[in-house]
């Protein structure tokens, strides 16, 4: 496989799993801003630091209202991780890839763009956004299936799902990162309503409200949010199973090629390190500071890949 | 409103019946014997008015059906073509930068007997191009011969001198080309171009196809149809047999674009993945202990053959323009040394030059020794003072090209011209008139097409696909029919708002 296709495939994934986090993001940050009117400007300042795109937010708008944030996460070109930039990013990298794709993933791609490139031809109003984010998440989530139910199970399966779980694990991550003092013990509104309205909205940013009041009927407390969003190897979208899944696909590679590369000597003790730890632990060691490494071992990790495996001439 | 019986009725009344004048813009003119006859072909209907007969079947199936289900077919379609992503790039339009070339259900039908013949005019031609190339790069007998004037060569950009001296492995220059073929009628055939460089629009033809099987099984139970769909295993094979000397062992074939904004970067990517080849950019290559390499996953990857569809221009930096990206640098030397195939080979543009076009009769004569079967179009060099001065005085009638234009830019329709656009072009011309050559303005043959109102005539041309090999010649029964969506309109092609038609071979 050319090393260009990897890249395309890598980011092609990266991209859509970026567009559907940014969907449910917007969606914590929309219920808060609704119900909670005087913390609705700090919402949406958390909302653009969780997307990482702050310094281009300021540069363009000085105040963080409802209007601003939406128009500049979903449709603004200039903000390249915007949906609309991601998406069309998104669409590029498979239309460069596109012998390395079904029919159906190449078609469900092109059938995502044109759906969201008539959705977000316009400013989306408040009134219509919980249905555009809806649209957004299914999209993505119909090219995931046919990625799913029609592609071979080798390399090219692979480098899509390291770029999935890669952004899904630092997408997580920033939102535990920008959240991270809510879950504080220390937070000086302990069991005020706040914190439950905060709570839920990191857990409805990785799509887990029901499933953590599932497996924890009656008790919401921070600990266990950041136990389950870290470490649980259940949740699809908790650092634990995603680091999983990258460790199990670099092991494909691996196998597939016969070659051992340092992506794979750095990815194995992110992956124990997750195991070894508890939430216990990583209170202890300073929660702040085991997401900020996270993150940037995460990103080294990437920056590995795309060099071990030629992304790049 | 009832059925079948108000069906008929509708297409009777706008059903095309040829022997219509032609428009009144084309004056009549007694500038070449052919327009004789200012009538237009219809395909369909002829000339008596009765439909011909390789349309009798289609017509036997058409007349049972109702024209709101074939104008749904015909929504359908363009539906499935935005779906799959079937577009082409138009350069220098920003909000239209992707679009659809709009497809027309009804098909152009070509008799066995006729596509016999075409098929011997083609391949005749083909193989004498071939020839020319090998000779021009070599030896030059036909400019010793005195059969073409050496300036013609000398001076033309098209010619290069880097390849002279170079035998390209199987001695195969046009591996893919795609001759443009005109009708004016029953038996009038004409050679519009010969596009031996990287010929584009075979993915449409296919496309067409898989379209047209897609909406109307049925019609294909009726009527016997030869199919297109080996092409890409034909395309693949044939290029495998023009390995280059370096090769050891199954041959590797990687196609070359320009990348994803190129206008015709869906055929790129659709003729790669039919053919299972890899879809490399000049940036994922290298030359590598005297090869190219591609940039896998895995460490670089010798390639022996490259389907480009970079032009030559851009090939080579080392070479050639040395501000190129979308090439490699040092393939040529590469090249020389038997080290790669690269398919068309570099210079062949020198064979469908437009002003070498006009030798093409000659050069058939000169290296196969038979007259040529299909015709030329007759045309005026307009660097010859006597031709020029004929088509200053004639604008109005002539259709003028520049000599190495392509896709219908920079060229001057004389009857559908304003005086204004007449006039600017006088002054290009006199300008620089070696760039131009001029020919009449043919009474191109219709086919009726599917308007909202009904079938109506329009304006096609064809253009099948003939790959090469040093084993055969081998043209794929059909090819590509475009056509001008504007009635009365002569400019077919899809960067000015053509648009094309499925094109039925019938078996014997």
């Amino acid at each position: 496989m050319l090393g260009k296709t990897a890249g395309g495939l890598f980011w092609m994934f990266r991209f859509l799993e970026r567009s559907e986090n940014t969907a449910r993001m917007l969606d914590a940050g929309f219920r808060i801003a609704l119900t909670r009117s005087s913390a609705a400007e700090n919402e949406w300042a958390s909302v653009v630091a969780a997307a990482g795109v702050t310094d281009a937010y300021t540069a363009r708008y000085d105040q963080y209202i409802a209007r601003n944030v939406i128009d500049f996460l979903l449709r603004d070109t200039n903000n390249s991780s915007s949906v609309w930039s991601v998406i069309e990013g998104a669409r590029n990298n498979a239309r460069m890839v596109r012998t390395a794709l079904t029919r159906e993933v190449w078609e469900a791609t092109n059938e995502c763009w044109i759906t969201l490139k008539d959705l977000l031809a316009h400013p989306i109003s408040e009134r219509d956004l919980p249905e555009v984010l809806g649209t957004i998440r299914q999209q993505s989530a119909l090219v995931r299936g046919a990625l799913h139910g029609t592609m071979l199970r080798n390399d090219i399966f692979d480098f899509a799902r390291l770029g999935t779980f890669l952004e899904r694990a630092d997408n997580t991550a920033r939102i535990l990162d920008v959240k991270y003092y809510v879950l504080l013990p220390s937070a000086s509104f302990v069991g005020s309503s706040l914190d439950n309205v905060q709570w839920e909205s990191i857990l409805r940013s990785v799509s887990a409200q029901r499933a953590f009041r599932w497996l924890n009927p009656g008790e919401i407390n921070p600990m266990s949010i950041a136990e389950f969003i870290i470490l649980d190897q259940r949740l699809p979208r908790s650092l634990s199973f995603s680091y999983a899944k990258i460790v199990d696909n670099l092991g494909y590679l691996e196998a597939d090629y016969g070659l051992r590369l340092d992506c794979h000597e750095m990815a194995a003790p992110i992956l124990q390190r997750l195991k070894d730890s508890s939430i216990a632990s990583i209170f202890d060691e300073g929660l702040h500071e085991f997401i900020t490494t996270f993150i940037r071992d995460n990103m080294a990790l990437g920056n590995q890949i795309e060099q071990d495996y030629r992304f790049i001439g | 409103m009832n059925g079948k019986k108000g069906f008929v009725s509708f297409f009777q009344y706008f059903i095309y019946r040829g022997n219509f004048a032609v428009a009144p813009q084309y004056k009549s003119s007694n500038l070449v014997s052919m327009q004789k006859t200012q009538t237009v072909f219809d395909e369909m209907n002829g000339e008596a008015g009765d439909v011909r007969y390789p349309y009798d079947e289609y017509q036997k199936w058409l007349s049972g059906e109702d024209p709101a289900r074939l104008r749904r077919k015909s929504s359908a379609a363009e539906a499935f073509f935005r779906r799959t992503g079937i577009t082409f790039n138009v350069y220098g339009r920003e909000e239209a930068a992707e679009r659809l070339i709009p497809f027309d259900i009804i098909p152009r039908v070509i008799s066995a007997r006729e596509w016999a013949r075409l098929e011997r005019g083609i391949e005749q031609r083909v193989r004498a191009i071939n020839a020319f190339l090998h000779d021009i790069y070599h030896r030059q007998e036909i400019i010793r011969a005195g059969r073409i004037p050496k300036e013609l060569i000398a001076n033309n950009d098209a010619f290069l001198p880097q390849m002279i001296g170079v035998s390209p492995p199987g001695n195969v220059y046009t591996h893919i080309v795609g001759t443009d073929l005109v009708r004016t009628g029953e038996d009038e055939f004409y050679v519009l171009e010969d596009n031996a460089r990287t010929p584009s629009g075979v993915s449409y033809m296919l496309e067409n196809r898989e379209t047209m099987l897609h909406m109307f099984p049925e019609l294909f139970a009726q009527v016997k149809v030869r199919s297109v769909s080996d092409y890409p295993k034909n395309l693949r094979r044939s290029l495998g047999e023009c390995a280059p000397p370096a090769c050891d062992g199954k041959p590797v074939v990687a196609v070359l674009t320009p990348g994803i904004h190129n206008s015709a970067y869906f055929e790129h990517s659709f003729l790669a993945d039919q053919m299972g080849a890899e879809l490399v950019e000049g940036h994922d290559l290298r030359v590598i202990d005297g090869r190219i390499a591609m940039r896998t996953t895995q460490g670089f990857a010798p390639i022996d053959v490259l389907y480009r569809r970079v032009d030559d221009e851009y090939l080579d930096p080392l070479n050639f323009n040395p501000e190129s990206q979308l090439g490699v640098a040092g393939i040529m030397d590469v090249y020389r040394a038997g080290g790669i195939t690269i398919a068309n080979a570099p210079g062949t543009g020198i064979a469908d030059d437009k002003a070498i076009y006009s030798y093409i009769p000659e050069i058939v004569e000169f290296y196969t020794g038979e007259s040529a079967i299909l015709k030329n179009v007759p045309t005026w060099r307009c660097a010859e003072p006597e031709a020029l001065a004929y088509v200053l005085d004639n604008l109005e009638e002539l259709v003028v090209k520049e000599v190495h234009g392509s896709g219908g830019y920079g060229m001057l329709v004389g009857p559908a011209a304003s005086k204004r656009e007449i006039s600017a072009f006088r002054s290009k011309l006199k300008a620089r008139p070696g760039n131009y050559i001029a020919q009449p303005t043919l009474a191109l043959s219709t086919v009726p097409i599917l308007t909202k109102k009904g079938l109506a005539p329009r304006h096609v041309d064809l253009r099948p696909f003939v790959l090469v090999s040093p084993r055969s010649v081998n043209i794929t029964p059909g090819g590509l029919t475009r056509v001008a969506l504007k009635a009365g309109s002569l400019v077919v092609n899809s960067s000015q708002g053509g648009g094309t038609k499925d094109t039925w071979v019938l078996e014997e």
